[in-house]
């Protein structure tokens, strides 16, 4: 079993600009703000983010790194709106490709299938087709002759996620009473990077938690990166909970003139991995 | 002589769980906080079946986790036409478009909202409802800026592949309304106690259907008061939700 432990730094610089990068957690949830930071460290430009988005999106929104978003939302759950986000949305900054959230797991499962397309009825009937034109329809070839919204794969260049443990050859395992889309977004991406809470030997991973935590093999993980409170002030349940008073710092920093790039310099400054 | 014994705030909870009633097994999702005290009355009284989440990934009844529902089995839910949810909308037409968005232009929006989230899927697939604790022209509009929401216009379009999208009632700080009318278009069913039809009909920015006759919208019982006060929401979240 290949050793695939690298830091974030290195992880993110085998990244190129103008890539499609899938963000797992969800909103506010186990977000992987350690690899985001990385992000925001490092020159990447243009990027597509593709994500259930909170302060990821929010984030590389204010860093300038964005230039497309496929979303469903953009949300701090305890925050209903992300403040960068809708502050970069309200400067026209971003081209937002927003579709259904539903639409958004078909698209990354098409991709993790390697299919161009999966068929569903979400979507149909509102303005998420009117307003991308990347998506078409498709009739049943069968007698019900229906018509279906056909979800186009959403191919990722790569796939960032959080969890909890990991050993060194990236068979990942989330603790945490939901796994959102993380192993979706491994699948859909060529390169996959995982950060955790914890590296622990292979046969220490049976031991944390029941079988099915053992969400993610090591056949969709590219590199290993131990990040402790890696998804911080987003939640990461049971390890931690979210650290409402950061996220409303946050958040408020978003009304202060400059006030990202005061808070980027601190967020960055506090942040290990 | 007094006053009635119920505020505001509880005859619109009962108006929203009366949405759930006849619903049976199904996963009932309320979005907002006086949905969801309404949604936990209507399984406390008349809608005992319902099934509803934590917000995270349990569902819980009574209080007793008795199911794991992870986002993934909610689309699922979701797709599969097992679900009713109640909505909000910062705006909302004639015939049900919903929009939570952004206001104003999408390429560059006056306001972005939260975005569609799930409600493309939702409407599409199983029965849903709304709440909005503002009735004012500024959310009852003549044309959302986006649809997020499906509204009976573009759901009979659809044909065959609109089948399974019905939208059941919209309850507002002043009326009950929903769409039995012979196109579908929005219809005043009752109005709160003390709101008259020309209160809604002034801050509606569409012509709404008008019945002969318009009801006063039920008051809670002195079992549902109880169970609201004492029980369900004890420190008055529902309320709250009105303040605006």
């Amino acid at each position: 079993m290949a050793d695939k432990r690298t830091t974030a730094d290195a992880a993110v610089a085998q990244l190129a600009d103008g890539m499609t990068i899938g963000i797992g957690g969800w909103g506010s949830r186990r977000k992987p703000m350690a690899l985001v930071r990385a992000l925001l460290r490092s020159p990447l430009k243009d990027l597509t983010v593709v994500s259930f988005a909170g302060p990821d999106l929010g984030m590389l929104c204010a860093a300038g790194k964005v230039r497309r978003a496929v979303f469903g939302f953009a949300s701090l759950d305890s925050i209903p709106l992300e403040p960068y986000f809708r502050a970069a949305r309200q400067a026209g900054a971003i081209e937002a490709s927003e579709i259904d959230e539903g639409m958004l797991q078909w698209g990354l499962y098409a991709a993790a299938l390697r299919l161009p397309f999966l068929p569903t009825r979400a979507g149909l009937g509102s303005d998420a087709l009117a307003l991308n034109p990347w998506l078409r329809t498709v009739r049943s070839p069968y007698d019900d002759g229906e018509e279906l919204v056909a979800m186009r794969a959403l191919e990722l260049d790569a796939a960032l996620v959080h969890v909890h443990r990991a050993d060194a050859g990236g068979n990942a395992q989330i603790l945490g009473p939901d796994a959102y889309f993380d192993d979706l977004f491994c699948m859909a991406a060529k390169r996959r990077i995982v950060s955790c809470e914890r590296v622990v030997r292979t046969e220490e991973l049976s031991g944390q938690g029941p079988l099915q935590t053992m969400r993610i093999h090591r056949g969709l993980v590219d590199a290993v990166v131990e990040a402790p409170r890696g998804a911080g002030f987003t939640s990461c349940e049971p390890d931690y909970p979210r650290d409402e008073a950061a996220q409303k710092a946050y958040a408020a920093s978003a009304q202060e003139p400059g006030g990202w790039a005061a808070y980027r310099d601190a967020y960055l400054a506090e942040g290990g991995a | 002589m007094t006053g009635p014994d119920y505020a505001l705030h509880e005859v619109c909870v009962v108006a929203c769980a009366e949405a759930w009633r006849g619903d049976g097994e199904i996963l009932a999702s309320p979005i907002g906080a006086l949905p969801s005290v309404a949604a936990r009355l209507a399984k406390a009284t008349f809608a005992p079946d319902l099934m509803m989440t934590d917000g995270v990934a349990s569902l819980v009844s009574n209080g007793v986790v008795e199911g794991w529902m992870p986002y993934r089995t909610v689309f699922d839910t979701v797709w599969s036409g097992r679900r009713h949810v109640m909505m909000g909308a910062s705006q909302i037409d004639r015939f049900g478009n919903q929009n939570i968005s952004c206001i104003g232009d999408h390429a560059r929006p006056k306001a972005q909202l939260v975005g569609m989230r799930g409600a493309p899927g939702n409407t599409i697939n199983h029965p849903t409802s709304y709440w909005i604790p503002g009735h004012s022209t500024r959310v009852f509009v003549p044309k959302v800026d986006v649809v997020c929401g499906v509204g009976y216009d573009r759901a009979a379009a659809l044909g065959r592949s609109g089948r399974f999208h019905g939208l059941r009632r919209v309850v507002t700080n002043l009326a009950v309304l929903d769409f039995e009318s012979p196109d579908h278009a929005m219809r005043l069913v009752s109005c709160h106690p003390g709101v008259s039809v020309d209160d809604v009909v002034k801050v509606t920015g569409f012509p709404l259907v008008l019945p002969e006759l318009v009801e006063t919208t039920r008051t809670p019982t002195a079992e549902e008061l109880r169970l609201l006060r004492e029980v369900i929401d004890p420190q008055g979240t529902a309320a709250r939700e009105l303040g605006r």
